[in-house]
């Protein structure tokens, strides 16, 4: 019997440690014959933590939320009399969650433990590398992965396979291949659970990579802020040099290569290619122009390639199942699957990995469960402080590059944050430009000053002083900014406001004109008011921060306006519903 | 911060004696200065006047070029630090479930703000975007000294839990 705890950071977040702990204890106390092992982000992120009980014939029971108390129950019924706890498992409906999914780059996390490399070869691992390396030239990866139709998964939506060929056909006297883990979208998480997960199919397609375009050493720029992530990345290369998958002859070839890790330092602007490899080279983060493209001058002005985590975790599973196998599924231009991180006001959050195409209305509330204590639907904001805020009527939208571009977002790196009508749209463009503002590196004037602008008039909006003719200056600046910036970080920036003013230009009146927030929640916009159901409980006047709440015991309260800091703390505490917010 | 800009290893306020085989293994790598900076970081808490000094002495980047590469990221500290660092994450999952709250809520419990640090010196307050627990939102990760923990699904009130929980532990 095999006990699989899911241990990557969100599921440590919420005691996945202790519970397995708990459950090594009581075996070994116990004298109970199974292994306990970890592994990465099962999917079910709003279940953990999760513990899975594979039986000797590999049938899975999955037990969730179990904390350290929960844990005897499931040694004295499962592990030691073979009695399932039925009350603690997963229900039929989060099963869907998993069962909907078609999971290729995903194919391993909370399967394997990633600690282990023996359990990522039992799965068919490093067999992609060895075929390639063993019996493919550079050229045939470079077709399969044409034929595959995989295109960038970062941001951008470039075809891999142009990349890899302009790398292979520029000379030089290195080539890199870089992996970028820096995962800057703030709402994005994909990349972080396969580096947990299962960091040796990143390790492979990177292997595979580098074989095709002849290069000679691989980087990892990966997120300082996830150390879990480079612990683990850590074990699997040193894994992999032990068994001759990296190093020198790989597979008894020709063909060397390595690869190490490089931890990033918190730039999001390092996102873009030319700017991440002044990072590699230890100078700020600035992007420069283009052409020369990296293919041609990158990483010490040899010819590099960038691809990151989820595009070269997809490049096995290519390989091993052919180009094509991945190009059936899909639609014509955007093919394979795509990882998306659902998160914000949704009921069930987590990583869905789909066959490209799908309605988002399918990914939202199909698999997703729909909104948050049924709440209703406002908008969906894809692809992170570049992209853009999709509202209810086009739900409908398939999900392709094409499609989600259409509608003023971008798939970007598969960031997808649910939100509710208590979201102020105002107030996330603002928030977006605020992000934009702080990782602007300050090249190009127009992102430096023009976000600045942009988000001082957003925050005078939101503070209830917007001024007629605010929206068309917002417009008018969006598209300078757009035009002015040399890289994808200033090109993209307004796109939060412009999406948010093309679906939720009522809100923005709203705010400017009849100093509303709808959503209420700009706080210079909102009012806390006690109405008559009030019973005179002195709870609300109890919770109250600033003493705003006066009232006698038994008596209706009220709320001092100007005392009133509008924290919501009384709107929360009162049981009778008798606090109203205007 | 330290007071003698000049730096120079025979100081006493910092012992370069930990930072001395770093600077032997990378001072004359090129494309280091990042990773060099990170170890420093890690060793001191934080970059000196004296430190950023001693590493261009080492390697023989200016002192300017440092202090701009520094700057730059998010990651580098030239202020000391807190025993415990509190990273806010304000990604946009957190932010549309109320990160702003639980700022609120963390300033008003240790009464600092973002970027600063308590007057017992126990904590320090760093927003940052994002910590990838997006499925927990709201999130905050507490550096203390056995290590990370990450929090997840915070509340106003379960976030004050947590560091009073911390501050116990340091008591004991």
């Amino acid at each position: 019997m095999r006990v699989l705890v899911g241990e990557g950071s969100c599921g440590i977040a919420t005691g996945a440690k202790k519970t397995a702990a708990e459950l090594e204890k009581q075996i070994k106390e116990k004298g109970i014959s199974a292994e306990v092992e970890i592994t990465g982000c099962v999917g079910n992120c709003y279940l953990e933590p999760i513990v899975d009980v594979y039986d000797d014939e590999d049938r899975l029971t999955r037990y969730i939320k179990v904390q350290p108390e929960n844990v005897t129950e499931i040694v004295d019924n499962h592990l030691a009399a073979g009695r399932i706890s039925e009350d603690m498992t997963i229900s039929e409906k989060d099963k869907e969650f998993i069962e909907k999914q078609k999971r290729i780059v995903l194919r391993n996390t909370g399967r394997i433990n990633p600690e282990k490399i023996e359990e990522y070869i039992e799965k068919d691992g490093y067999k992609a590398v060895e075929k390639v390396i063993t019996s493919m030239t550079p050229e045939e990866v470079i077709e399969e992965v044409k034929i595959s139709g995989l295109r960038g998964r970062g941001g951008a939506g470039f075809p891999t396979w142009f990349k890899w060929n302009a790398a292979k056909e520029n000379q030089g006297k290195n080539k890199y291949i870089v992996c970028n883990a820096d995962e800057g979208d703030p709402g994005a998480f994909m990349d972080r659970s396969v580096l947990e997960g299962d960091p040796h199919a990143l390790l492979e397609g990177m292997i595979i990579g580098g074989y095709a375009m002849g290069a000679t050493e691989g980087v990892i720029y990966c997120r300082a802020e996830y150390p879990l992530a480079i612990k683990r990345l850590g074990i699997a290369m040193d894994q992999a040099r032990e068994k001759g998958f990296l190093g020198k002859n790989i597979f008894g070839s020709e063909y060397s290569f390595d690869i190490r890790i490089k931890a990033g330092a918190g730039a999001f602007v390092c996102g873009e290619e030319t700017a991440l490899i002044a990072s590699l080279e230890g100078e700020r983060g600035m992007p420069r122009l283009k052409p020369p493209f990296p293919a041609a001058k990158g990483y010490w002005q040899e010819p590099t390639n960038i691809n990151n985590v989820e595009t070269f975790a997809n490049v096995p599973w290519i390989l091993f199942n052919g180009g094509a196998a991945f190009g059936a599924m899909g639609t014509e231009k955007s093919k394979g699957t795509k990882v998306f991180a659902l998160a914000g006001k949704i009921k069930k959050g987590g990583l869905v990995e789909v066959p490209m195409g799908l309605p988002l209305r399918e990914i939202i509330f199909g698999i997703g469960g729909g909104i948050k204590e049924d709440k209703g639907f406002k908008a969906v904001q894809m692809g992170g402080p570049s992209g853009g805020c999709i509202p209810a009527s086009l739900l409908d939208t398939p999900v392709t590059y094409e499609d989600i571009t259409k509608t003023g977002a971008i798939v970007g790196s598969g960031g997808m944050i649910v939100m509710d009508e208590s979201t102020c749209m105002v107030d996330m463009a603002r928030y977006f430009l605020d992000f934009t503002r702080k990782e602007s590196c300050g090249k190009c004037n127009y992102c430096r000053i023009g976000t600045k602008r942009m988000l001082e008039i957003l925050e005078r909006i939101t503070e209830g002083k917007g001024k007629e003719g605010d929206i068309e200056l917002l417009e008018e600046l969006a598209g300078k900014v757009k035009d002015g910036s040399m890289c994808g970080l200033g090109q993209t920036a307004p796109n939060p406001v412009l999406t948010t003013i093309k679906y939720f230009r009522n809100e923005y009146e709203d705010h400017i004109y009849r100093k509303k927030c709808t959503a209420r929640s700009c706080k210079a916009l909102i009012k806390f008011e006690i109405t008559d159901a009030c019973v005179g409980c002195t709870l609300c006047a109890k919770k109250c921060p600033v003493d705003a709440i006066a009232g006698k015991v038994k008596e209706k309260h009220v709320i001092d306006q100007e005392k009133c800091v509008k924290c919501g703390r009384c709107y929360e505490a009162c049981k009778f519903s008798a606090i109203t917010v205007e | 911060m330290v007071d003698n800009p000049k730096g120079g290893n025979n100081k006493k306020q910092v012992d370069f004696k930990e930072l001395a085989p770093v600077m032997k293994q990378y001072a004359n790598v090129k494309g280091s200065l990042i990773t060099i900076l990170q170890k420093a970081q890690e060793i001191y808490g934080f970059l000196s006047p004296e430190i950023i000094n001693y590493i261009s002495k080492k390697t023989g980047v200016k002192p300017a070029k440092i202090y701009g590469v520094a700057t730059f990221y998010a990651q580098f500290r030239m202020e000391p630090i807190g025993e415990n660092l509190i990273m806010l994450c304000k990604g946009t999952a957190c932010h549309v479930n109320g990160a702003d709250t639980i700022e609120e809520s963390v300033c008003e419990h240790l009464d600092i703000k973002d970027g600063e640090t308590t007057e017992d010196g126990l904590f320090t307050l760093n927003n940052m975007a994002c910590l990838g627990c997006c499925s927990l939102a709201p999130v905050m990760m507490v550096k203390t000294t056995d290590g990370e923990e990450t929090y997840g699904n915070l509340t106003k009130d379960s976030v004050k839990d947590v560091l009073d929980s911390i501050k116990e532990r340091a008591r004991r």
